[in-house]
C-alpha cells in the first residue's frame, strides 16, 4: 500500500517538474527587460533619508544631564559623518587615571603588607593612604 | 493654493507629465506622473506628449534616484500617491547621484517604517515578548532581550503601561512590526523605558518632522523658557516633562498649538511667557 502511494506521489512530481521548468524558462525571458529598469529608481518609505532630522530626545537647561550628553553625541555624530573627524574620545581623563593609580598602589600594597607594616599605612587628613617609605632591615649590632 | 490646484488640474486634463524639477516646492496631487531630469532632456523642447524611443537603453548613464514617501515608481517615471509639496535633496558627497524626491504631506495616522524611532505604550506582557502600542494597525512586539544589558537572568524592569522609546527593525505590510531598544552595536543610545511623570500627547506627523528639523526656531525658543525634557516619537507622540505640572501643561499646549500659529503669534506668546 505504501509502496503504491509512493509511486503515485513521485508520478505527480515527475509531471510537475517539466511544467515548472517551462514556467521558469518563460519567466527567465521576462527578467532581463525588467532588470534594466529596476536598478534606476529605488523606492524608500522612510523619512530618515529625505530630511536630516535631529535626535528625538532633548533636554534643556540641565534637566536631564545624560540626555544632554546624548544630544551632543548623536547630533555631532550626524554632522561628523560629513566632516569625518578622527578625534579619539577618552573614556577616562588623564587626571582621573593618575588619581586612581595613586590610591590603587596604596590599597593593593596594604593587602600584601605584614602586620608590622600596617602601622605605616595610616591615613592622613585627606583620607589618602600613603605608601610605605622604607622597609625595616636587619641592623647589625655595634660592638 | 487655488492657482497651484488649477495648474495641476490643467496638466491632468492635458495628460502631460510634468518634469519633477519644474514642480519642486509646488503642490502635487495623487495620480500625477513626474518626469526625471534625464527624460526631460530626451523629450526635447515643446514635448507635446510624444515619447521618443530611448535608443541607449543599454547604457548605464542613468543615475540612481530614490523616490521617498508619497511617490511610487511607474515605469521610468515617478507617480505621486499623496498630496503635498514636492521636495528634493541632492546627495551629499560620496554615494550615487540623483538625490531623493519626496512629497511633504500631512497626516495623523502613522504607518510603521523600519528605522523610525517611536514612543510606544506597553499594553501586554506575554512570555518573553511585550506588546507595544505604537499607533499603527497592529501592536509591535518587543523582546525582553532587546534592552541594553539584558540577559535571560537579568530581565529589564518593564511593566504594562510604561512608555518605551525604541526603533523598528521589521516594519512592512506583510508582517507584525518588531521594535528594539538597542542599536546595532548593542548600546541603548537613549532608548528604553522613559522615566516617571511627564505628559504624553499626540500631534500630526508633519509637525514632528518640522520640530525635529535642524534649524527649528520653536525648539530653540522653548529651550530658553525653563528646564525641561522632551522626547519626540515619529509616530506623532510627544512626551514632555518639566519641574511643575503647570510648566508641563504650558509646554504641551505650546507644542500642540504651534502648528497653526504664524511666527509672529508665536513670538508674542513666548514673550508673554518669559515675562510671567
Amino acid at each position: 500500500m505504501a509502496a503504491e502511494r509512493k509511486t503515485k506521489l513521485s508520478k505527480n512530481l515527475l509531471r510537475m517538474k517539466p511544467r515548472r521548468a517551462f514556467i521558469e524558462e518563460h519567466w527567465y525571458l521576462d527578467l532581463p527587460e525588467f532588470k534594466g529598469k529596476e536598478s534606476f529608481i529605488i523606492e524608500e518609505q522612510s523619512f530618515l533619508l529625505c530630511e536630516d532630522l535631529l535626535y528625538g530626545r532633548m533636554s534643556f537647561r540641565g534637566f536631564n544631564p545624560e540626555v544632554e550628553k546624548l544630544m551632543l553625541h548623536m547630533n555631532a555624530k550626524h554632522k561628523a559623518e560629513e566632516v569625518e573627524d578622527e578625534t579619539v574620545e577618552l573614556d577616562v581623563s588623564d587626571e582621573e587615571m593618575a588619581r586612581r593609580y595613586e590610591t590603587l598602589v596604596g590599597t593593593i600594597g596594604k593587602k600584601f603588607a605584614r602586620k608590622r607594616d600596617h602601622a605605616s599605612y595610616e591615613e592622613d587628613e585627606n583620607g589618602d593612604i600613603q605608601p610605605i617609605k622604607a622597609k625595616k632591615m636587619f641592623l647589625k649590632p655595634h660592638d | 493654493m487655488a492657482e497651484a490646484v488649477s495648474v495641476a488640474a490643467e496638466s491632468f486634463a492635458g495628460g502631460r507629465a510634468r518634469g519633477a524639477r519644474s514642480v519642486l516646492g509646488q503642490v502635487v496631487l495623487p495620480g500625477e506622473e513626474l518626469l526625471l531630469p534625464e527624460q526631460e532632456d530626451a523629450e526635447g523642447p515643446g514635448g507635446a506628449g510624444e515619447r521618443p524611443l530611448s535608443l541607449n537603453a543599454g547604457a548605464r548613464s542613468r543615475v540612481r534616484v530614490i523616490c521617498g514617501p508619497g511617490l511610487r515608481r511607474c515605469g521610468d517615471r515617478l507617480l505621486v500617491t499623496k498630496c503635498g509639496r514636492l521636495r528634493h535633496k541632492e546627495p551629499g558627497g560620496g554615494g550615487g547621484g540623483g538625490g531623493v524626491y519626496w512629497v511633504d504631506s500631512q497626516q495623523k495616522r502613522y504607518v510603521p517604517v523600519k528605522g523610525d524611532h517611536v514612543i510606544g505604550i506597553v499594553t501586554a506582557k506575554s512570555g518573553d515578548i511585550f506588546k507595544v502600542d505604537v499607533g499603527g494597525s497592529e501592536p509591535a512586539s518587543l523582546s525582553y532581550l532587546s534592552f541594553e544589558g539584558a540577559t535571560k537572568r537579568n530581565r529589564p524592569n518593564v511593566q504594562v503601561g510604561d512608555l518605551i522609546y525604541g526603533q523598528f527593525v521589521v516594519a512592512n505590510k506583510d508582517m507584525e512590526p518588531e521594535m528594539v531598544c538597542i542599536d546595532s552595536c548593542g548600546r541603548a543610545n537613549g532608548m528604553g523605558v522613559i522615566g516617571q511623570d511627564g505628559l504624553l500627547f499626540k500631534v500630526t506627523l508633519g509637525l514632528i518632522r518640522k520640530l525635529l528639523a535642524p534649524d527649528c526656531e520653536i525648539i530653540q525658543e522653548v529651550g530658553k523658557l525653563y528646564p525641561l525634557e522632551i522626547v519626540f516619537g515619529m509616530n506623532g507622540r510627544i512626551w514632555v516633562k518639566a519641574k511643575t505640572i503647570q510648566q508641563t501643561l504650558i509646554l504641551a499646549n505650546i507644542l500642540e498649538a504651534c502648528e497653526h500659529m504664524t511666527s509672529d503669534q508665536r513670538k508674542q506668546i513666548f514673550s508673554r511667557l518669559a515675562e510671567s
